[in-house]
């Protein structure tokens, strides 16, 4: 087992009710995938805000840099129409 | 012995063993090895402060004189205490913490996963929810052991030091006497002596990933669920007590 100076850090998803998407938590530093899980239990979870709960190695995600956000994310602001706003909505629909 | 004197008396022990403990994981807070592992360490002990809340509570009520479950906490001294000794044991170090919640806890889950089942309401109401708990404590607990006994050699021998120390501690888990006796006869409590097997099973499993030693033999403690402990619990209690006694009429 490595030191604690230089346990890997894991990000956390939790899953706040069933159906729900994962939503990113926070992280937590951990020698192992199953220590990862445990932490992540009592960091994020003791509260019940969690009925699942991922843990993935942060080295495992590719993120996009502030460099990228002009070409990643500009072009959408112009394009009305790549929004559904037309689209009339039915009553009493809660998640769309 | 009289039922509700008896289950009075067997619900104090189930609730001081849990009170002294968490007393013990909270001295962890802000002084956790990691960040995570001091969440997690006050968080069992928050769970364990839980469930003596509900044995105290019940406790008071078949005593029926008007104490509350803090007048039982807060007003008794040591030989009053009738908890497993093991618990009282100080943290000493992570090692050392870890395997006196292993050894307490594997008990402590077969326990409440029996009283599930106890012909008394209450008692199974709360052994349901002390029954998660314990389940998760068990868990963490068990992966420390085996991630220190084949991690390091300095983790090995911590780990090994603590077992070694603690063992003398282990028979006391399954001391009966007629107040469990009475209550086994009328479905309430559980034979401890029924769990030996299935404990000695948990904790081998458990040993064998950690590369650990199981001692034989040697010096056994008895009798702290009768009151009779170890020189730690009257500092425990000083510290645990010591508002309620200076302050009488604090509340929060």
């Amino acid at each position: 087992m490595s030191t604690k100076d230089n346990w890997p850090t894991w990000e956390v998803f939790t899953q706040q009710k069933n159906g729900a998407p994962h939503e990113h938590a926070g992280n937590v530093h951990a020698p192992d995938a199953e220590m990862a899980l445990l932490n992540a239990r009592d960091v994020y979870g003791r509260r019940q805000e969690a009925v699942n709960i991922w843990v993935v190695p942060s080295v495992a995600i590719t993120a996009s840099t502030p460099e990228d956000m002009g070409p990643f994310f500009e072009p959408g602001n112009d394009k009305m129409y790549r929004w559904p706003n037309y689209y009339k909505t039915p009553e009493g629909i809660k998640q769309i | 012995m009289e039922t509700n004197i008896a289950l009075h008396k067997y619900c104090v022990r189930i609730a001081d063993t849990s009170l002294i403990l968490a007393q013990r994981m909270c001295e962890w807070c802000g002084h956790g090895p990691v960040l995570e592992e001091d969440i997690a360490m006050s968080n069992m002990g928050l769970d364990l402060i839980g469930q003596s809340r509900g044995f105290y509570s019940y406790a008071a009520k078949l005593e029926g004189k008007g104490r509350t479950e803090d007048d039982i906490a807060y007003f008794r001294n040591e030989r009053e205490f009738l908890n497993r000794c093991i618990v009282e044991q100080p943290n000493t170090d992570f090692a050392y913490t870890m395997m006196r919640s292993f050894l307490h806890g594997c008990l402590s889950y077969l326990q409440f996963r029996t009283l599930v089942n106890s012909k008394d309401d209450t008692i199974a109401g709360l052994s349901e929810k002390a029954l998660k708990e314990m389940t998760y404590h068990v868990r963490h607990a068990s992966e420390w052991i085996i991630r220190l006994g084949d991690g390091t050699d300095v983790s090995h021998d911590k780990v090994k030091d603590a077992l070694e120390n603690l063992w003398q501690f282990t028979d006391e888990l399954f001391e009966m006497d007629d107040v469990d006796q009475s209550l086994i006869k009328s479905g309430i409590a559980c034979d401890l002596s029924l769990l030996r097997a299935e404990w000695d099973q948990m904790i081998n499993e458990v040993f064998a990933k950690a590369k650990l030693e199981r001692p034989v033999g040697g010096y056994q403690s008895k009798g702290g669920f009768n009151g009779t402990h170890t020189e730690h619990l009257g500092h425990l209690l000083s510290e645990m007590q010591y508002l309620p006694r200076a302050y009488p009429d604090a509340i929060w």
